[in-house]
This record gives C-alpha cells, structure tokens and sequence, in this order.
C-alpha cells in the first residue's frame, strides 16, 4: 500500500466523516486543549473518572481528518482503561506513528489503532495523528489545561 | 522605467512570453514527485532558480570568492565589485534614486525589523502609533509587537472588507496626528490582493507620514518602481524573487536612511572605531555589520537582471491570465470557496473546500505532485478574519502552465472522491 491509501486507510476516513464521542461533556471531570500553533489544529479532551478508570471520554474541536480520525479512535480505545493502561496505549500507538519497530507483538496491543501505521511514512503528520493523545494525557495529569506540540 | 524597459522596448511583451523557454531554464522543474511531475503551486513560499542564478552563486565561489571592502588584494577587489555591482543592479530594479539607497538584508522580515529598531525607536514615543493593514504577515505584526513593548508605541490595524480589501476609508480615517508610520503589504500572501499603494502614500504623506510597503510577495510578479509608488521605504526577499535564500532588500530614502541610527554594530559599518566612541560609515554600509550574504547578493543580482530581461510586465500579463483561468476553474468545483476575491488581486489563489481540512488537500494534492501549501500562511489574523483555520493557497509563479492548473483541478476532484460525504 503507498501514497493515498497508506495514510488515508478506510477506518481514518470513516471516522473523519462520523467520529466517535464527539461532543462537549458538561460534567466531565476533567478535560484539556491540545493545539497545533503551526497548522491551527485544536481539539478538547473531556474526561469522567471513577477511580483509576476512563469511565467516559469525549472531543470536540477543528483538525484534519488524521486528527480528527485519531481522536475518535483514541476516545473508543480508552473508555474503561485504567490510566496506567492508557499511558501503556499511548507508548504503543506513539512507537508504531514514529516508525520505531514494534516487537513482542506490540502492534497487536493497538487493536484498531493500528491504522496509523502508515503515518510513520509522512513525518510531518505524526503531530496531527498525537494531539488528542497529548490533550488526553494533560488531562490525566490533571492541573495541565492546554498542550502544544511545539 | 529600469525594471520593464527592456521588454516593453519591444512591442507586445506579453506575445512574446515563452513559458516552456522559461521553464526550460529551472533544472527543479523537470523532478518527478511520487511518480509524477512535480507541479510546483507554492511559489508564495519561495520560488525555484533559473540557471542564470545557480551559474552566478557557483561561478563566484569559483572564481571571484574573498571578503569585500577590505583587502587590497585582486579577488578582494572581484569580489566587492561583484557585491557593489548587485546592488546596483537592485537599485535599477526598484528604480531607486541611489544604490546608497539599497541596504542588503537576509529578507524582507530583517527589512522590516530593521526599520522598526532604528527608525522606529529612534523616533517614537509612549502613545505615538504604528498603522498596519489586517492583512499583514505575521513579519509586519511582531516587529511593531517589539517595538511596542520596548517603546509604547500602539499597534493600529485598518480594517478589511469581506472581499480581502484594504477599507480604505477606514484607513485614512486612522492616519492620525500621532501616526509615526504606515507599514503596509503591497500584495497579501494570504489573500492575492494588491493594495493602492499610491493612494496609500499619499494620504499618509499629505500628513507628512512615511509609508514602508512590504513587497515579498508583490516584487516577483508586478514591476515595482519605488518612486512611482513614492513609498519611503521597500522591502523583499530574494528568494520569493528567484535568488538565493538569505539575502533581501531594504530600500530607503536616502534622507530617512541618512538619519537613521546603525541597528547593529560589527566591523564594515563604522568609519572609525575607539574604546571611548565610534562613528558610523556612511550609506549603505552604516546598515550593513559584518561580512554580509556576499554570493547571495551575487545571486540575487543575477535574478533581478534575469526577471528584467523577461520584462515583468510580460510575467504579470502572464500569471494574470494564468490566476484568471484558476480562480474560475478551481472556484466552479462544487464545496470550493476563494478566500480574497479583490478585483486587483495577483499571483494567489487561497480557498477553502467544504468538509476537508487544508491539510489534507495539500496532503492528496501532493501525492498526486501538485505541490501547495496548507495552513494560516503566517497569517492568523487574515484566518480570524475570514473565520478559517486554515486555507489551501496555489500560488503561481511565471514558469507555471495552464496545463498545472488543470492538474490542480484534477486533484481536487480526488480529494473530493476520497473525502465524499
């Protein structure tokens, strides 16, 4: 697969076109901003916790479809997870997006994550496809309200 | 006039514009991209190098290399010749009164931020104002930023109209009795649009203010005589002009140039120099510290006598039938909207598709070798304005084809297929 196909894959366009827990979350628990300055990209991660556990996740925000693709996909793969789990995930997802080899059946851990993978061929991308990782990962480390991948 | 006088000594300049001879003479033109040929659309971030200039750069280094105004020896003297002979050769371009009116700067952001570290510090006060357009480049925001910071000085912004326009009623109705300056682009990077600068200058002279016209994007593509626009200063950038990076230009009227204060200190810019004081040399070198981009003036030298033997009369006649025939091939695709649709407008076609983000429209287009460019173009408020976070911008230099037009169409029509609701 080269070209179009490896970074635009079915799964990415499909959740670009319907994403996932797209909506504000009035009653979250916590939530922060993760924003692109180069390209204007910004999306909000909301997030209810009960205990240790993603109880419920949502986005909202303005990306490219590879953001907007990643945070849909990230919002279904991390409801129910434990934080250490999570940050586990975002290890995972962050090796596979910036090409590093993933052994020990690594990739396999991603689950539909893995559609990502084609990312690691376009450099520049690979900010678009972890910002709502990054939004995600503030919002655990709580008092963090907004990132930037600069 | 210097800059067109050798195309328009012929008649019909526009009839005898040769594109493919033209392409033919950038060796960048014939790369293929992912299998295809490079269709290269973002000239507004720089252009490509004819031959003419790669032959200048590689022959200076060659033959001519050593540093200027200082050694008695012969390729000391080859070289500040060289150098000296750029800067004329600039100052025909711009149809500056003096090659002392022409300082060598890495582009036209350090033109900029030179006139508002020397002219603008020596002369503001706490409360005085600064007066821009809403369709600046961030380059001609943050250095009036700075020097607000340092000084006081208040930012005024003019007001644009929902075509990309420059509300020029608004604008004379901000020049004010503590306006010290108008800083004004000639043709909008983010919008294509061309502003009036004569009217510009007029109005802010009728109150004895100075007028700089950032030119990056408007020297490439519109013969520019800075008398005619009666501009007291003049900034670009080599590269968007088919020369090398790091080199630029920042013309000046002598008598403004004259009194101005050095901005840096460095060896070439002082006449003599004791632990206790120094004075400065006089114009140009006052403005020029340290050993300066000396192949890159080289290059851009050969640039402005390349694009003069063209004609840029011919080059506008050009890219304005080349820009006429995109906005509508491009504006007619179902889900397209042109951001900026000023009737003067110049080299740049920005628009925005419904459903898919700039990124990914240059990401396809890219694939497909059109190459364009996505995002706020360096030029956030112009985005705030037009409510976009982000535009695709095909800007065309005079080496572009119809035929790359009709390739950037077809790519969009992929992008809309593979982005189908």
């Amino acid at each position: 697969m080269t070209g179009t196909s490896a970074l635009y894959q079915d799964v990415i366009l499909e959740h670009n076109r319907a994403p996932r827990n797209f909506r504000r979350m009035d009653d979250a628990d916590r939530h922060a901003e993760g924003r692109n300055p180069l390209c204007g990209d910004q999306i909000t991660v909301w997030l209810k916790l009960d205990g240790d556990v993603i109880a419920d996740v949502s986005f909202e925000g303005s990306g490219c479809a590879i953001s907007r693709a990643s945070a849909s996909l990230m919002t279904a793969a991390v409801k129910g997870k434990t934080r250490p789990e999570v940050q586990r995930l975002f290890q995972r997802f962050h090796e596979v997006v910036t090409g590093k080899p993933a052994g020990d059946g690594r990739r396999e851990e991603l689950g539909k994550l893995a559609v990502f993978s084609g990312i690691s061929s376009f450099p520049v991308r690979v900010k678009c496809a972890t910002l709502s990782w990054h939004a995600l990962n503030a919002a655990l480390e709580q008092g963090v309200e907004l990132v930037s991948t600069e | 006039m210097p800059a067109t006088s050798l195309a328009s000594g012929f008649p019909s300049a526009a009839a005898r514009f040769d594109v493919a001879r033209v392409r033919a003479e950038f060796p960048i033109l014939a790369t293929r991209v992912h299998g295809k040929p490079l269709v290269y659309l973002d000239n507004a971030a720089t252009t490509q190098k004819p031959r003419a200039v790669l032959d200048a750069v590689l022959g200076y280094y060659t033959t001519e290399n050593a540093n200027i105004h200082r050694g008695v020896h012969y390729l000391s003297q080859q070289a500040t010749e060289a150098y000296e002979g750029a800067r004329e050769k600039v100052a025909r371009f711009l149809n500056a009164a003096s090659a002392r009116e022409i300082i060598f700067v890495r582009g036209a952001t350090e033109g900029i931020n030179l006139v508002a570290q020397s002219y603008g510090r020596s002369v503001v006060r706490p409360g005085d104002e600064i007066l821009v357009t809403g369709m600046e480049h961030h380059s001609n925001i943050v250095p009036w930023q700075l020097l607000a910071e340092q000084t006081g000085v208040v930012l005024r912004v003019a007001p644009l109209t929902d075509a990309g326009e420059l509300d020029v009623a608004a604008f004379e109705r901000l020049l004010g009795e503590r306006t010290r300056l108008v800083s004004v682009v000639h043709l909008s990077n983010a919008l294509g649009t061309v502003n009036p600068i004569r009217r510009i200058t007029a109005a802010a002279h009728r109150r004895g203010i100075p007028v700089l016209v950032d030119g990056a994007q408007s020297a490439p593509h519109l013969a520019v005589d800075v008398r005619a626009l009666d501009c007291d200063f003049f900034v670009f950038s080599g590269h968007k002009l088919f020369g090398p990076t790091g080199i630029g230009v920042l013309y000046g009227r002598e008598a403004l140039l004259d009194r101005m204060p050095p901005w840096q200190g460095g060896g070439d810019m002082i006449s003599s120099v004791t632990f206790e004081r120094s004075t400065w040399a006089g114009l140009p070198a006052k403005f020029e510290a340290g050993t300066p981009h000396i192949a890159g003036a080289v290059g851009l030298g050969a640039a402005v006598d390349w694009l003069s033997r063209i004609g840029l009369d011919a080059v506008a006649a050009h890219e304005d039938e080349l820009l006429r025939y995109a906005a509508a091939e491009v504006g007619r695709i179902p889900g397209v909207t042109l951001i900026g649709t000023a009737p003067e407008r110049a080299s740049i076609l920005s628009f925005a598709l419904d459903g898919v983000h700039a990124h990914d429209i240059g990401q396809v287009l890219d694939l497909e070798g059109v190459a364009i460019r996505a995002g706020h173009h360096c030029a956030q408020p112009v985005m705030q304005r037009f409510g976009v976070a982000a535009t695709a911008r095909a800007s065309f230099a005079l080496y572009n084809t119809r035929a790359e037009v009709d390739a950037l169409v077809a790519g969009l029509f992929k992008v809309k297929q593979l982005f189908a609701q």
